[in-house]
């Protein structure tokens, strides 16, 4: 079967042998050039993020000092550890609240910057970006001031209506509530960017034909804009929610994981037991429960990727 | 009769007209004001900065309004700008930035001209893998990275650990893909019949990328350049796990290292130093917002 295939095609080689060499090595030049161009690239990618990867997973099966294998000893004894299940608990409500109210936020704001008229549209964009493009960890600073419990801006205006002194990052329940809002706050933006320009790609046609259907203001964005946006928002809180689930700095930041670990995330404790504490392998073995829920929205967002591509 | 059912209706139909609008300027009113509530929420950080970056440290501490300052010093920022440390970070932090830009620059373009218009074997492959690559946090590899490069150190007496030019290595893990896939999705909208022409006219795939694509494509590569420079100037985990020597630090981590000495915080200098550090971003974005905004909508929005 395979010769029968290959034989005519032979012949056709054997046929304009000339013209096909000089054409073959201008291919092989091309592929070979091409190849050159993005060697820097892969060998980027396999060593300093493959290799990486996996080597993480190796290391996860060594004791502390590194020097005997333990099997899954690490993830057993992790599993027996109470703070680990609280880590858990809290990565998922960190990350789960804050896209949530990003994604609302992003999708309101960017709704009243869409409705006043596009002159304007530009200045407020500007002012409203700001807290994505200052360093997370320089705003998360001025963040830790505000909370300040004794001088704080925030407590010294409560205090002013006569509500008491609230422990913004000295309390748990205010603690993961001041992680989340600075979380939203740095994170919003993004979504407001993003829907904004789906907004603008909407043809204005669908709007007017809802208008004469006599669908109220509720109607046009459950049943036009919506639905229009559809991908944009899928995807952009796919990248949001790996993002805040491997967030280190403002929480690292605002409250190093206190008080008595009730905002260590993932990423937070990672740093705490395997930098901080030298336990190398279990810091590795916490961090690599991140990749479950990171496969997940890769293969969402892949899909996309590829469905997108079919269509053009 | 006619004549009254036509009196009747045309004041109803300007009644209506009246209210539509009407309802089209409150709607304007309640869309600046819930605008202005969230530009304020958005802008009240880096303002509190500059408020206390303007005051001393006896204001600081006293129970005055801290909304605003009553006596304006520049003493924060004398001394900020004066100390040798601070700017050790600021050069340190400059000169990281400034080369992984270089680096990443130098290995992104190319690599995203040969994967938009070189097809070769696995091309699609790896511009997915790049992408991929992009969605793997920091945060999953500071540990296996910290470790190599301690066994590599082991290894070949070449100490990286502690010297702030192992970030130019590290760095470029977060750049790289993110801007080769912009990139990529830049190239790929160049129209076709322009490097054709290009290479009938005889010109190597090099002189195409250079002559052609690098000047058409020019937007992207200013977009690629702010995002690797944004990203390489905030950094904060890779800098805090492999540096610790004062000498060697970053602005972020040598803000956070220095100026918060146990329980007692500079506050004033911090905000100061906190201020500065976010500025280069700020200047830039105020210049280049539109290509900043374009870089960030191309990664999610082009595929």
């Amino acid at each position: 079967m395979v010769d029968v295939a290959v034989q005519p095609n032979r012949g056709v080689v054997a046929g304009s042998k000339r013209k096909r060499s000089s054409l073959q090595t201008a291919m092989k030049r091309k592929s070979t050039t091409a190849f050159l161009m993005t060697l820097p690239l892969i060998i980027l990618i396999a060593v300093l993020v493959i290799y990486p990867a996996f080597y993480s997973l190796h290391l996860a099966t060594l004791n502390k000092s590194m020097q005997r294998f333990v099997g899954l000893g690490n993830f057993e004894f992790l599993f027996k550890r109470e703070t680990f299940w609280l880590v858990v608990k809290q990565s998922c409500i960190f990350a789960i609240t804050a896209v949530i109210f990003k994604a609302l936020i992003g999708f309101i704001v960017a709704h009243f910057v869409h409705n006043i008229p596009a002159k304007g549209q530009r200045k407020w964009r500007g002012m409203l970006l700001v807290p994505w493009v200052i360093p997370p960890a320089m705003s998360t600073l001025a963040w830790l001031w505000l909370f300040d419990p004794s001088y704080s801006a925030f407590n010294y205006t409560l205090a002013y209506f006569g509500v008491g002194p609230v422990p913004w990052t000295g309390d748990a329940a205010w603690a993961r509530f001041s992680v989340i809002l600075v979380n939203i706050w740095v994170g919003a933006p993004f979504f407001m960017i993003m829907y904004l320009a789906a907004l603008k790609s909407v043809p204005d046609q669908l709007y007017e034909a809802a208008a004469i259907d006599g669908a109220n203001w509720w109607q046009r964005i459950w049943y036009v804009t919506l639905p229009m946006m559809r991908n944009i928002i899928a995807i952009t809180t796919l990248f949001s929610l790996i993002v805040t689930f491997a967030n280190f700095d403002i929480v690292r930041i605002l409250t190093a994981g206190g008080p008595l670990d009730h905002t260590h995330i993932f990423a937070t404790w990672a740093f705490r037991v395997g930098i901080e504490g030298s336990d190398v392998p279990l810091g590795a073995s916490v961090s690599l429960f991140m990749v479950p829920i990171l496969a997940i929205a890769a293969v969402f967002i892949l899909r996309d990727i590829n469905k997108r591509g079919n269509e053009s | 009769m006619s004549t009254i059912a036509i009196d009747k209706s045309a004041p109803n139909r300007k009644m209506k007209y009246g209210s539509m609008s009407r309802d089209r300027t409150w709607a304007l009113r309640w869309s600046y004001f819930f605008l202005t509530l969230f530009a304020m929420f958005s802008l009240l950080p880096p303002l509190y900065m500059l408020v206390t970056s303007l005051k001393g440290s006896a204001e600081i501490s006293a129970a005055t309004n801290p909304w605003w300052v009553f006596s304006p010093t520049l003493s924060n920022y004398i001394e900020i700008l004066t100390s040798n440390q601070f700017l050790r970070f600021f050069w340190n932090s400059a000169m990281v930035s400034i080369f992984v830009v270089t680096i990443t620059m130098l290995i992104s373009v190319p690599a995203a001209f040969a994967l938009a218009r070189m097809r070769f074997w696995g091309s699609a492959t790896l511009a997915t893998g790049v992408f991929l690559t992009y969605l793997i946090p920091e945060t999953l590899l500071f540990l296996p990275l910290f470790k190599m490069f301690a066994t590599f150190g082991e290894f070949t007496g070449i100490q990286l650990i502690n010297k702030w030019y192992v970030l130019l290595i590290v760095y470029p893990t977060l750049t790289v893909p993110f801007c080769t896939w912009i990139m990529i999705g830049y190239f790929a909208s160049i129209p076709k019949e322009l490097d054709e022409a290009a290479i009938i006219d005889g010109a190597t795939w090099i002189q195409t990328l250079t002559r052609i694509f690098i000047p058409v494509a020019f937007p992207g590569i200013i977009a690629a350049t702010i995002f690797a420079f944004t990203v390489s100037w905030a950094q904060f985990l890779y800098p805090l796990v492999f540096t610790t020597s004062i000498d060697q630090l970053v602005l972020p981590v040598g803000i956070i290292t220095t100026l918060i000495k146990g329980d007692v915080f500079a506050w004033g200098q911090i905000m100061t130093g906190a201020l500065l550090g976010a500025a280069p971003p700020l200047i830039i974005y105020a210049f280049l917002m539109d290509y900043y905004i374009a870089g960030l909508t191309a990664g999610a929005t082009k595929g």
